[in-house]
């Protein structure tokens, strides 16, 4: 049968205006359901038919997920609080400088007012094969597509590939993980919190979804302890134009620093792996040394160990190594 | 400057408020009672042939209104396209379309039809199908030889040195020709660069999708489609729908963006219209922007090679230019002859030669895009011409002034006599002490070098020069009893707002206010004259002059009237202020509406029913519409040619490229430009900054991808594609321009089109400014992203050939 893009087909909408509403959507629907943020995720998912969800739950209308508000000597941001409201609020930029920044780089001013922060962390991979609907690994398949001979790689894994060559493409996601996050997931079954470092899936555990979000889960909320609220730090994405790009790779790193010696620090970076990756070499590299321009290059070195680049990708690994290496320098991004 | 009243002026177009406000009415935006929706189902693979189509399925899904396949269409003659195929040769291709209820009943139509295909071969890359053994993208050759299709192979290139990034020059070629003497020129000069370069491809991607909406009524068809040109696109439509243009009624009031992707509409607006006619009730068809990424045309790439010899005193004393382009699948794009042409105008070498070969790829249709040819020639030359300024230690603004065209320069191939032809002017000089004094060059280039960090400053300055003219249309307006004066505009409304700012030289010449003027327009049963299409920055010279003419015409007939009923001669009466008047009393006259009943009383050659015999005939039937309804001023552009009118640009960019992310920040941009006459700054400076942000793109970031293994695009996404964005834009700063408003001495007005010359300008300044921040790092290859700026820093192994297509 003859294949057409970019037309979404029907599907039954449903617009609850509770969390428990959409739990019980999702509890119904199971596999067959779609939860829907700000849509720039899912929208080509769905117009492109790859994706067909007999239903699509719309958490637009659901208002209780888009509080930020203090929580616990930390802060607790609803999943569906959009990146320019993440960006643009005083307790984020004031204590968590690192999660703003990270938000207000994401894509284009058009997007950061519709995406949000639940939809930019629990996104898909962009790897064009498998968006495409090739039947790759991912898809079910048996192939990686993007890990051919011809295979055009460039935007693709240097490390942690299994089968699978994606990235993880959120510019949120290792802000979260350097300032030590958690995510609150509700399902039918309860409400379990999930440490950021931990809610991403790499293709070796299961190649066919990017975080542990299963069906019937809803993402309600992202806590930030105050572990790392003030520290220093450092994002910067590069991307080949500074609007409306994915990151080939970036960084986010938070770091305690107390007369020049680095206490402690948390490097994590994107773009580059199947997950948001935390760089525990790059970290040692640095933890209870003098800051100084040696010890970052040695930084930026380690985080290369063991790189696999592929075909057209081999500039990442210069790209992580001086990002890693800026990051631990700080200043201006 | 001469004292003008409009001409130079700011002003609010007709068309203003309606787009600010979202009620100007795009092809899309139309409906009509019982409109059906159009879906295209499109060729998976890059080249095949269908072997059967089974419809059984959609055609019983309630909604199904009518399918379309090429079998209801009239073939095309070789290697033209037509908008249906049952042979598709690019992925994306249209095969069928089905007419449903809705756009969701005829999508998942498409989804229920059976297409069985026979894969045949492909080529992605010219080159893999010059190879020995290598596939042809068509069936019946992989070239035109003499308008022949034909096959070439080079047997006799050493492969591995194109394997290995080099461009051999003696395969078989298509085109050549030569001005003077290359092999002495080159010999004679003092330092030769010998480079191989490459261009990409690149979609055209206009922020409006081509649409198309029609219905018929009393056998008539009207057709709502996205155009740049309204009148020249009236005849290919009726010629694809398959009836007479008097049956068929074409509206195109506004459109969102061609950059010549619609100069007559597209191929494909036939679809809705035939739909239509087997349905029997309106058809929609809106084009996705998938769809628009295959059949929405694009820039052809160039694979070259060239030799360029320089005097110690920067002086060029010869060029040899060699392409390969990349054709796509379908007619033969005119941007590889294009290329030298530009080339020897912009350098003015003393000899020059080019050889070349257009060679079709199954990759999609190919059609002018902005500036073609001209683009690719800044591109890839500019940045060549400031190496050479750095090795010979002059000034690159000084090396562009050396070798600069004047006057009526000569330009491009000669024809069969050995003769060049010429430009009707070039202020290039002029516009060289506008970038070194108006917008200070030197201060920008005070700044190459520059540490900032990890940062360097790199500054580049690179001349553009394009086409920015036609001749010889109509114009046509009435003066009627309201007092207005309505001007009939035949050109489109692409955005660039020359449909207004051409007709306000007809009021100029009456020296009346614009408030008084209404501007016909985008709907050719409003009886639109002879016009010039909405492309190749060609309606600001055509359509000044065509009004000029009109506007003179319809002066001498009030002065003829005036003197009639007051007495005296005609030549003692002049018009200003909507009125004609008797010189030195001023009193004495009439005003337009009064002439305009006169006129109609006289009637004969006054009000229309007498028209001149040089003009085309369909301005001889616009205006036998017309004839009656006031006073008629119509006539043919009749002026001096003078030559091929080519306006200029001079674009000066600052870029900050950081040396341990690759990442390249544009800064500054200026342009100072030769256009002759300004019309109106406003839309001077929006093509000035439009085209420019549209050359940073093609510079750093816009460019398609292909898996060659299956010959498919992997980078279908709007956002994959980079098209340029406003955020692009350099935001510390506004962008400056500069123009050095001399008018063209072989137009009354005096004003070139600006358009295409523009994007150039953009393009090879910001490439000059990263290869001067990289030192001695050349590139030769658009675009320049991140990966190739951080390959070449770190001395990596290159991840692809220099000649490689769509990587």
């Amino acid at each position: 049968m003859a294949v057409i893009r970019d037309m979404m087909p029907a599907f039954e909408l449903f617009q609850p205006t509770t969390t428990d509403e959409a739990l019980g959507l999702l509890d119904e629907y199971r596999e067959r359901a779609w939860v829907l943020a700000g849509g720039l995720d899912s929208f080509d998912w769905l117009k492109d038919r790859v994706k067909r969800p007999a239903a699509v739950v719309d958490l637009g209308g659901v208002e209780a997920l888009r509080a930020i508000r203090p929580a616990g000597g930390g802060l607790e941001i609803g999943a569906m609080a959009t990146l320019r409201e993440v960006s643009r609020s005083p307790d984020v930029r004031e204590r968590y400088a690192l999660l703003a920044d990270a938000a207000e780089i994401v894509a284009s001013p058009q997007i950061r007012n519709q995406g949000t922060l639940g939809g930019n962390l629990a996104q898909d991979t962009r790897c064009w094969y498998y968006r495409d609907g090739w039947n790759c690994y991912r898809a079910g398949g048996t192939i990686c597509y993007a890990d051919t001979p011809t295979a055009m790689n460039r935007e693709h894994c240097i490390l942690g590939a299994s089968r699978c060559v994606a990235v993880n493409p959120s510019d949120t996601a290792p802000a979260l993980v350097a300032l030590d996050g958690e995510l609150e997931i509700h399902s039918s079954g309860g409400t379990r919190v999930v440490a950021a470092e931990d809610f991403f899936v790499g293709p070796d555990v299961d190649i066919m979804r990017m975080t542990v979000l299963e069906p019937g889960d809803l993402l309600t909320a992202v806590r930030l302890p105050d572990t790392w609220a003030g520290a220093r730090f450092y994002f910067e994405k590069s991307r080949d134009r500074q609007v409306w790009d994915f990151a080939l790779a970036a960084v986010a790193s938070a770091a305690k620093i107390t007369n020049g010696t680095v206490e402690d620090i948390r490097i994590v970076v994107n773009g580059v792996a199947p997950t948001p990756l935390r760089l525990r070499a790059s970290e040692d590299a640095v933890r209870g040394r003098q800051l100084n321009d040696e010890v970052a290059a040695r930084a930026g070195e380690a985080a290369v160990q063991g790189v696999r680049p592929l075909n057209h990708n081999g500039f990442k690994v210069a790209l992580l190594r001086n990002l890693v290496m800026r990051a631990v320098r700080g200043g201006e991004a | 400057m001469a004292d003008y009243k409009l001409i130079g002026k700011p002003y609010e177009t007709a068309d203003l408020v309606a787009k600010a406000t979202g009620r100007a009415k795009y092809a899309e935006d139309f409906r009509a009672d019982g409109m059906l929706f159009a879906k295209l189902l499109v060729s998976p693979m890059p080249h095949g042939r269908v072997r059967s189509i089974d419809t059984s399925a959609a055609e019983a899904m309630p909604g199904v209104e009518a399918i379309l396949t090429a079998d209801d269409l009239p073939a095309a003659d070789a290697p033209n396209e037509t908008s249906l195929t049952n042979e598709p040769k690019y992925e994306g291709e249209p095969i069928l379309a089905v007419a449903a209820v809705d756009e969701t009943t005829a999508a998942d139509a498409i989804e229920a039809i059976r297409v069985d295909m026979e894969p045949l071969p492909f080529a992605v890359d010219p080159l893999d199908s010059l190879r020995p053994g290598g596939p042809d993208a068509r069936l019946d050759g992989n070239t035109m030889i003499n308008r022949e299709l034909a096959t070439v192979k080079w047997n006799n290139v050493d492969w591995a040195a194109i394997d290995n990034g080099e461009l051999p020059t003696d395969g078989e070629i298509s085109e050549e020709w030569e001005v003077g003497d290359v092999e002495a020129g080159l010999a004679e000069a003092d330092m030769v660069l010998d480079e191989v370069l490459f261009h990409q491809s690149m979609g055209h991607q206009p922020m409006e999708t081509r649409t198309a909406m029609a219905y018929w009524q009393n056998g008539k068809c009207y057709l709502h489609v996205s155009t740049q040109s309204t009148l020249r696109t009236h005849g290919f439509a009726a010629r694809g729908i398959g009836i007479a243009p008097e049956d068929l009624v074409l509206v195109s009031e506004y459109c969102g963006g061609g950059f010549g992707s619609k100069i007559f509409g597209f191929i494909q607006m036939n679809i809705p219209a035939l739909l239509s006619q087997k349905a029997g009730k309106p058809v929609m068809m809106r084009i996705t922007r998938q769809d628009e990424h295959f059949i929405g045309r694009a820039r052809p790439g160039l694979q070259g090679r060239v030799r360029i010899g320089f005097r110690r005193d920067g002086r060029i004393t010869a060029m040899d230019m060699f392409a390969v382009q990349d054709n796509g699948p379908y007619g033969q794009s005119g941007d590889f002859v294009v290329w030298p042409d530009m080339a020897s105008l912009m350098y003015m070498p003393l000899s020059h030669r080019f050889r070349g070969i257009s060679v079709y790829t199954n990759t999609p249709p190919r059609s002018p895009q902005r500036a073609p040819g001209g683009l690719q020639a800044v591109s890839m030359f500019a940045p060549l011409m400031q190496k050479a300024a750095r090795q010979l230690d002059i000034d690159p603004l000084e090396l562009i002034r050396i070798n600069a065209p004047a006057g009526q320069a000569k330009i491009g191939r000669p024809d069969e006599n050995g003769q060049q032809g010429n430009v009707t002017s070039a202020f290039v000089a002029e516009i060289a002490d506008l970038a070194e004094q108006d917008l200070d060059w030197p201060a920008m280039r005070a700044r190459s070098g520059r540490r900032n960090g990890s940062k360097v400053t790199g500054v580049g300055v690179a001349l553009s020069s394009f086409n920015a003219g036609a001749w010889g249309m109509d114009g046509l307006l009435t003066i009627r009893p309201d007092g207005k004066v309505y001007i009939q505009q035949g050109i489109g409304n692409l955005g660039t707002e020359s449909v207004f700012d051409t007709a306000r030289v007809a009021m100029e010449v009456l020296q009346t206010d614009w408030e008084q003027a209404e501007v016909i327009w985008g709907d050719t049963s409003k009886h639109l004259p002879w016009s010039t299409v909405q492309a190749g920055s060609t309606t600001t010279w055509a359509h000044t002059r065509a009004n000029q003419a009109a506007g003179e015409d319809a002066k001498r007939k009030l002065q003829e009237i005036a003197a009639r009923d007051l007495g005296g001669s005609a030549d003692d009466y002049d018009v200003a202020d909507g009125r004609v008047f008797r010189r030195g009393a001023r009193s004495t006259g009439l005003s337009f509406a009064q002439a305009a009943q006169r006129a109609i009383e006289l009637g004969g050659r006054y009000d229309g029913h007498e028209l001149p015999e040089d003009i085309n005939a369909v301005t001889v039937g616009a205006a036998t519409a017309l004839a009656g309804l006031g006073l008629m001023g119509v006539a043919k552009d009749n002026y001096a040619v003078g030559g091929r009118v080519i306006s200029h640009a001079i674009g000066i960019a600052e870029v900050e490229v950081d040396l341990e992310t690759g990442a390249v920040e544009l800064k500054d941009y200026r342009v100072a430009t030769d256009v002759g006459t300004v019309i109106n700054p406003r839309t001077l400076a929006a093509q000035l900054h439009g085209g420019g942000i549209q050359g940073f793109s093609a510079a750093l970031a816009q460019k398609w991808v292909y898996d060659r293994r299956w010959g498919l695009q992997v980078s279908k996404r709007f956002y994959a594609n980079r098209p340029p964005t406003f955020l692009d834009v350099p935001h510390e700063q506004p962008l400056q321009w500069a123009a050095q408003d001399k008018p063209d001495p072989f137009s009354p007005v005096g004003a070139k089109g600006v358009g295409e010359t523009a994007e150039g300008a953009g393009s090879g300044a910001v490439l000059c400014a990263i290869a001067d921040a990289l030192g001695d790092g050349y590139f030769n290859r658009t675009p320049l992203m991140t990966d190739m700026i951080l390959t070449k820093l770190e001395n990596l192994p290159p991840a692809f050939s220099r000649l490689a297509a769509h990587v």
